[in-house]
């Protein structure tokens, strides 16, 4: 048996794969299709210090090769949140990290202060949303903005916490340098895609938000790219997503510099594609004869 | 009420057109078929892997001891995944998720009107079938008065004859080519039926004046609303509607579509 753990900012999970934030609510719907205790970790939708109503529909529209999405991180708010979904969470043995979304710096701190005497493992810090106005990208766009709303967030945080980064970035390193700068324990990317449909024959937006993230496997190989750029200046660990739908495109992240991977639009095309790349991921090992899953991480050859 | 969902790689029986870009699809689908009821739907999946999401399609008729599912659905654009599936042939395969969503869940002793509008007409047949054997969710063997109305654009009225076989039976069409000229409301007006209980689906439009007319006519309304889905388990919250109340689970004025609904109260939601 190769070894499939992975110590990700400190925090040990049983194998590299968890689920990328918003496609898995807080784990409920998908656990009647998935052992959560076979999850590295289960990522949680973003969650804020007051419920967000999020954005009006169509909120979702089908690409070729992948999907645009506007929800507008609607979200039932902190105190719900801790009341419910955290203790159902707790009944699995996995990571459980929270995503954390908000409009401005104190709302970060506000929802970074609740989680902070809470049961959760990691925080994933969202300021990469291209759905909401105000906050989220705003963040994560600019380098400045993006170190203060890290040294913000870790200022309150008493778990690790994970940044997720925009792709919608001229230079995601830059991005990437300055949360780690300010104080970030890990990185995650990339978030979704900023993109738009147009219905030719009605000559309307197909979403109501107009925008919304591209996911799932037509935006991969930018996914690959990102990381493996990030993966050159970073210290700190990288979790990969972006369009994997398979052990093979996880393990193409891995390769290219992520410690851990996390599995998003999958889960709607087949909703246990979470736990069938766990064992796919284990099946390459074992097929390439490698004895442990972070030897993996950044093997790339030139 | 949800029950277990599950995939399943359902086997194409027969396929047929009803109608212009209306197609009917029989499957073998015993596991999805033994816990479905009226007014659910099922996600189908394309076998496009460029085409990612499922498609969520109402059950018009569900045959537990054959094991079988029916869809009645409309081809969307000759590009649509649903033109994919006009194509399918018996013994092809199709991979289902479902059953999905809470269905139809009748009120005993209550006059009914069962009301289908559009691609809104198919999910109505299954209902009507249990509500004559009172075997409808909510039911306990004892069936209902009802009266049935669909409203089409044109002459095409699929499924009606089948319809007629239910109970007694109105369409109304658009041009007047079958039935009322006009739309259900007019069909239930110049019919003369009364109900105490209204189920209904259909597009907005139609559920709205729906909820109007049972509002003024002191009736009941549910309604099965339709919205772009992705995940159709309720992870993902695209599907939702407005909801009149603060909902139970998102918190905030929004239901999901998928998974406390298709049907709800009409007094609930905002249409």
């Amino acid at each position: 048996m190769s070894r499939l753990s992975v110590n990700i900012a400190g925090v040990e999970w049983k194998n590299p794969v968890t689920v990328a934030s918003g496609t898995f609510g807080s784990g409920a719907e998908y656990s009647e299709f998935v052992d959560l205790s076979r999850l590295g970790a289960v990522t949680t939708k973003g969650v804020a210090n007051v419920p967000w109503p999020g954005n009006p529909t169509p909120r979702v529209a089908e690409v070729y090769g992948g999907m645009l999405n506007a929800v507008g991180l609607q979200n039932p708010g902190i105190d719900l949140f801790l009341e419910r979904d955290v203790p159902f969470l707790k009944q699995f043995d996995t990571r459980i990290i929270v995503n954390v979304c908000g409009h401005e710096k104190k709302e970060y701190a506000a929802v970074a202060e609740r989680l902070s005497d809470a049961p959760v493992d990691m925080l994933e810090v969202n300021i990469s949303c291209p759905n909401v106005t105000e906050g989220g990208i705003a963040f994560g766009t600019d380098p400045r903005s993006a170190e203060e709303i890290t040294r913000e967030v870790k200022r309150y945080a008493k778990q690790p916490v994970i940044m997720k980064l925009s792709p919608n970035v001229t230079d995601i390193t830059e991005i990437a340098r300055a949360v780690e700068s300010g104080g970030a324990d890990a990185v995650s990317l990339i978030n979704t895609i900023t993109g738009m449909k147009i219905d030719v024959e009605s000559r309307r937006f197909v979403l109501a938000n107009k925008t919304g993230g591209m996911s799932g496997p037509s935006i991969h190989p930018v996914a690959v790219r990102m990381v493996y750029q990030c993966a050159q200046v970073l210290r700190v660990p990288i979790i990969g997503m972006g369009g994997i739908m398979t052990a093979e495109d996880a393990i193409e992240l891995m390769l290219a510099g992520a410690a851990a991977v996390s599995v998003g639009t999958a889960n709607f095309v087949n909703p246990r594609a979470s736990l069938e790349i766990v064992e796919g991921i284990e099946a390459y090992l074992k097929r390439h004869g490698i004895s442990d899953v972070k030897e993996l991480v950044g093997a790339v050859r030139e | 009420m949800q029950r277990e969902k599950m995939t399943e790689n359902a086997k194409v029986l027969a396929q047929r057109a009803l109608a212009d870009h209306i197609y009917d699809l029989t499957l073998e689908a015993p596991q999805i078929a033994a816990a479905s009821s009226a007014g659910q739907f099922v996600s189908v999946y394309t076998h496009n892997p460029a085409k990612l999401l499922p498609r969520p399609i109402s059950l018009c008729g569900i045959d537990r001891a054959a094991g079988r599912l029916r869809l009645v659905y409309r081809v969307t654009g000759e590009k649509a995944g649903t033109a994919e599936f006009s194509r399918l042939a018996p013994g092809d395969t199709v991979r289902l998720l479902g059953p999905l969503g809470n269905g139809f869940t009748v009120l005993p002793k209550k006059r009914a009107f069962l009301v289908g509008g559009g691609i809104g007409v198919p999910p109505m047949l299954q209902l009507a079938k249990d509500i004559r054997s009172g075997t409808a969710q909510g039911l306990s063997g004892e069936p209902c008065e009802m009266h049935i109305f669909m409203g089409y654009r044109d002459a095409s009225a699929f499924l009606l004859d089948e319809f007629r076989q239910q109970a007694d039976c109105f369409a109304a069409t658009e041009d007047g080519s079958v039935g009322t000229k006009g739309n259900v409301i007019n069909a239930i007006e110049e019919s003369g039926c009364q109900a105490d209980v209204i189920y209904a689906c259909g597009p907005t439009p139609m559920l709205r004046a729906l909820k109007s007319y049972a509002a003024e006519h002191d009736m009941r309304c549910f309604v099965s609303m339709e919205e772009r889905m992705a995940c159709g388990i309720g992870a993902c919250l695209a599907c939702v509607c407005g909801s009149e109340e603060k909902d139970a689970h998102t918190n905030v004025n929004n239901r999901r579509v998928c998974r406390e609904g298709p049907v709800f109260d009409a007094r609930e939601v905002i249409l």
